[in-house]
């Protein structure tokens, strides 16, 4: 399996988790897969929303106590 | 105890100097030592460089030199170091020097990355150095009306400067009197006009008012001669485009491996480096999820120029850096807002008022007494 790279963005409001994924995507190689902690309820949309329209891919999502758990996969 | 402090900008400046006052008595007798190595004489307001680039200030007006700043008690070099030893607990610089130290603070900041985007450094304006600015605001001055975009990638210093370019450059437009045959076109990586919510809430009908268009989800891939291109398969076409690039740490880092794209892991509240406890990290240079910003630079500044005394006076840290940031925003028309946050309280921007740009303004004197460490 790819590494898996975690994106602690927790209790975190600027840049915000969306946006430190961006960054971490651009590290990252074709087929890794990154964990994004967020505790932004809207990054449960808003992080799905950027992925399918970049065309990579979400593997899961979950949230626990106040806590968004969403891995991708950077395809592309 | 020898304390190194590498790089001279917002952190490091005000990190040393809070460090100076803080171990007076240590530095008097030799029991403490505080030194400084920077890549330049010169220390630039780096804000300034946003009112470069619209000929709002002489480029003059953003340096001091960086001795100047500081107090007597500390070692300032300009020696940019260029292999860091942390098992040995040393650095080697450019003038072949080896400086050994028990306590490393790593503030040497960040830098556009516009080679990442195809294109960009030969189509695009932006105004991260001195000679960009410059020449973006001689390309302005050229510029006689048509499709100005502005573009931003991801990571960026100054999470402000996309909406303040923009409103600054509506300002631009309407003195010189050729609002009327400008459109201006704004994109931004996220699903809004801004990171922060309360922010954007406030950005995109003032968009509107003015009639500033904008499309958000628009990543930089490549720019070519008449556009540039997203990463989310979408284009905008310009006849000036103005770009925030996205920015990387410094080579040194890169090259010593100590962190992906230049960005060293680091504790959010303690600051060090993960897996070291002599190894500091301030401003741009750490990896930390918040503001690339001079004044999370400062506020780190502050909690770990505490710790560092501590430590050397009781033994161990009193305080953590609870992720504080304070950001002007500048809102065109004479007048600015700013955003106030930390790890647990989200900001909450007021309604533009003259005052604070007047504030702002005043700052960008006042600066200067903020890096001495008095503000």
């Amino acid at each position: 399996m790819a590494d898996r790279k975690i994106v602690d963005a927790k209790n975190t409001f600027c840049p915000g988790p969306l946006m430190e994924l961006i960054a971490n995507m651009k590290q990252a190689e074709v087929g890794d897969e990154l964990l994004v902690l967020s505790t932004d309820e809207g990054s449960a949309n808003d992080i799905p929303e950027w992925i399918n329209k970049v065309g990579h891919e979400v593997i899961e999502s979950s949230e626990d106590a106040g806590v968004w758990s969403i891995v991708v996969k950077k395809t592309k | 105890m020898k304390i190194l402090i590498v790089g001279g900008g917002m952190g490091g400046t005000i990190l040393a100097n809070n460090l100076a006052r803080k171990l007076r008595n240590e530095l008097k007798s030799g029991k403490a030592s505080i030194t400084m190595l920077s890549a330049s004489d010169k220390h630039m307001y780096q804000p300034g460089l946003l009112y470069v680039a619209v000929g709002k200030m002489n480029p003059s007006e953003m340096y001091r030199d960086q001795v100047s700043l500081l107090e007597p008690s500390i070692e300032f070099k300009v020696d940019p170091v260029t292999e860091f030893n942390l098992d040995d607990k040393n650095v080697k610089a450019k003038s072949g020097t080896t400086y050994n130290y028990d306590i490393i603070v790593i503030a040497t900041g960040s830098r556009t990355h516009a080679e990442g985007t195809p294109g960009l450094a030969e189509y695009a304006e932006q105004f991260y150095t001195e000679a960009d600015a410059v020449k973006m605001y001689k390309k302005l001055e050229a510029f006689e009306g048509g499709k100005v975009v502005v573009a931003v990638g991801v990571p960026h210093k100054c999470p402000m400067a996309p909406l303040e370019i923009t409103f600054m450059l509506v300002d631009y437009f309407k003195q010189r009197g050729i609002w009327d045959k400008v459109q201006l076109h704004y994109t931004y990586p996220i699903g809004r006009t801004h990171s922060l919510e309360p922010v954007a809430k406030w950005a995109t009908p003032e968009f509107e008012r003015l009639g500033i268009t904008y499309e958000t989800l628009f990543n930089m891939k490549e720019v070519n001669e008449n556009a540039v291109v997203s990463e989310e398969g979408t284009e905008a076409e310009y006849d000036l485009l103005i770009t925030v690039p996205a920015h990387k740490g410094m080579q040194v880092i890169e090259d010593a491996g100590l962190g992906a794209g230049g960005f060293i892991p680091t504790d959010r509240k303690r600051l060090n480096m993960e897996g070291r406890e002599n190894v500091y990290v301030l401003g741009d240079t750490t990896n930390l999820p918040i503001s690339k910003a001079g004044s999370t630079a400062h506020f780190e500044a502050e909690a770990l120029a505490e710790n560092i005394a501590s430590l050397m006076t009781i033994g161990t840290a009193t305080r953590d850096y609870d992720g504080k940031v304070f950001c002007f925003i500048e809102a065109g028309d004479g007048k600015a807002t700013y955003a106030m946050f930390n790890y647990q309280n989200p900001p909450d921007p007021k309604a533009p008022t003259a005052g604070i740009h007047m504030f702002k303004t005043a700052y960008n004197k006042m600066y200067w007494a903020s890096a001495r460490g008095l503000l």
